[in-house]
């Protein structure tokens, strides 16, 4: 813990009111660790055409939390981790599997996986509870969630550094990455696993409505102009970081939820980027 | 005629495939030497990229698959793959540079590209003369540029095998001919096995040393002159297929079609 008193000591030399409180630099160091990880995910998230996937996951927690609170759990976060991967594990077995097209076989799980959370919850008109879930509260991060979000983070830079190049030919075209050598199965589990760890780690932070946007984003607005996979990283990052930190400060100063208004500045990002592509065009 | 180094080569004894009760292929046995080039032809649904696919180890079977590297048995040789197309939006901010070294190198591309390892993708590329397309994105080539991307691929390092699906698909005339000439090359310069699947028989009758007619089963095998006159075979292409199987000289006709462009 002496590493957060250190943030909170360099923190604390800025001279602006929102610095001086705990929850804010909690909050704003959650955010440096997060937002570079949905960035670099979410990079492949579009690449790959995910984006309905990750937005079921993201859903999936209601169900994590409903099977929590039938289990006696006090934190579903858990259950809400055991779900997400199960049904990360079970699309990607039906994808391979069967010839019904990805989309058509996620809007089954979707209907089925939030009908059978909300249906749970809302058991003698209880669902009011579980709403702070769904639009999730980033200042009320503690340190030992903070702790989580670093381990997380280095996990996904160690996979992105060793499973990069394999995923990006599988996402060109998984016959051309086998003929490699490339395990395609293992790397689509493994990375779709990847995901409902990190979507469900930080349901708390932004909540299950807006996660989704949070991923896609930033990398759809890097797409717009990059032209390497390495621009298109670094400028995912960039964006997904930028918005992270001007979406907190701007929600202290409107008394907005912070998730929601980082949402905001990602989708203003995208607007100014897909704006200067045509620009560029003309 | 074809320099067959008899050491090496893949050979499919009564090849199996099902798809549930549906059987895509079935008693296929081919044997491909090192040094030749097969051509598969066949009408749509005959399971002609299912056999590509079988032999790169992607569907199950029933029957054998060998691979024979230097007179030893071989699990795992190398196989070059050239897919007929791939599941990219065009807007893909994937460079010709990154998608080739994301295939031969280890370092992640993602973290960027280093004079070292750009010279290291011009030097493949070049091997199919376009080292020009280095910066372009794939969703930006043409046809006939990403097929010969794509061999570049699957010819770095050089194969054992080399397995072609549908290459004429989305190219066009120069592209064609660049291809043939591009085949006719590997065939004669080149120690590897080639099969390819095509729609294009006539065109690449000429630059093969067999052809397999298959429609589940191998339907009939041979110097392409004598499967171009296979009755099943003008069946099934249609009867503009006939005028130009009763040409004597098969090499001779190709040589006076581009000779008319």
């Amino acid at each position: 813990m002496a590493i957060i008193e250190i943030w909170y000591r360099l923190l604390g030399i800025f001279p602006f009111s929102w610095t001086h409180y705990v929850f804010m630099k909690n909050a704003l160091l959650a955010i440096l660790l997060v937002t570079p990880c949905f960035a670099l995910l979410g990079t492949m998230v579009v690449n790959n055409r995910m984006a309905f996937f990750t937005d079921v996951l993201g859903h999936s927690a209601l169900t994590g939390i409903a099977i929590g609170v039938l289990l006696g759990f006090h934190d579903p976060t858990l259950p809400m981790l055991a779900v997400a991967v199960l049904l990360a594990v079970a699309v990607n077995l039906l994808k391979n599997a069967t010839k019904a097209s990805a989309d058509t076989i996620l809007g089954v799980f979707f209907a089925f996986i939030i009908a059978l959370g909300i249906v749970i919850l809302s058991r003698q008109g209880g669902f009011v509870k579980y709403t702070g879930y769904l639009i999730g509260d980033i200042l009320a991060v503690s340190p030992r969630q903070i702790a989580w979000f670093f381990l997380i983070g280095m996990v996904v830079l160690v996979y992105w550094y060793s499973a990069g190049n394999a995923m990006l030919l599988t996402s060109v075209n998984t016959s051309l990455a086998r003929s490699r050598m490339v395990n395609t199965f293992l790397i689509e589990t493994s990375f779709t696993i990847l995901l409902a760890l990190v979507v469900i780690i930080s349901i708390r932070l932004v909540g299950i409505l807006i996660i989704n946007s949070l991923l896609v984003l930033p990398a759809a607005a890097s797409r717009n102009f990059a032209r390497n996979v390495h621009t298109y990283t670094l400028w995912a990052v960039i964006i997904s970081i930028f918005s992270g930190i001007a979406g907190l400060i701007a929600s202290y100063y409107w008394g907005t939820a912070s998730g929601a208004t980082i949402v905001l500045f990602a989708a203003g990002c995208y607007g100014i980027s897909a704006l200067l592509a045509r620009w560029r065009k003309q | 005629m074809t320099k067959t180094c008899e050491h090496c080569c893949t050979k499919i004894d009564n090849l199996k495939v099902r798809f549930g009760n549906n059987t895509v292929l079935d008693r296929v046995n081919l044997h491909v030497n090192c040094g030749e080039v097969v051509a598969v032809v066949g009408p749509n649904g005959a399971g002609k990229t299912t056999l590509l696919r079988t032999i790169l180890g992607e569907i199950p079977y029933e029957g054998q698959i060998v691979f024979r590297i230097s007179g030893q048995e071989s699990k795992k040789p190398k196989v070059g793959y050239v897919p007929q197309k791939l599941q990219l939006d065009l807007g893909s901010p994937i460079s010709v540079t990154d998608f080739m070294l994301s295939a031969i190198s280890r370092h992640p591309v993602w973290l960027g590209v280093n004079k070292e390892l750009q010279q290291k993708a011009e030097n493949a590329l070049s091997l199919f003369s376009v080292e020009h397309l280095l910066k372009r994105r794939i969703g930006e080539l043409s046809g006939g540029e990403l097929q010969r991307v794509l061999l570049a691929i699957a010819m770095t390092p050089e194969p054992e095998l080399l397995l072609l699906d549908e290459p004429a698909s989305g190219v066009d005339a120069k592209g064609l001919s660049l291809f043939h000439q591009i085949v006719d090359n590997l065939r004669k310069n080149h120690d590897i096995a080639v099969i390819l699947v095509t729609h294009d028989l006539v065109g690449i009758a000429s630059y093969v040393d067999r052809l397999i007619l298959l429609n589940r089963s191998v339907i009939a095998e041979g110097h392409p002159e004598q499967v171009l006159l296979n009755e099943e075979l003008i069946k099934t292409f249609g009867p503009s297929l006939w005028n130009i199987s009763r040409l004597p000289n098969l090499r001779a006709a190709e040589g006076d079609k581009n000779g008319d462009h």
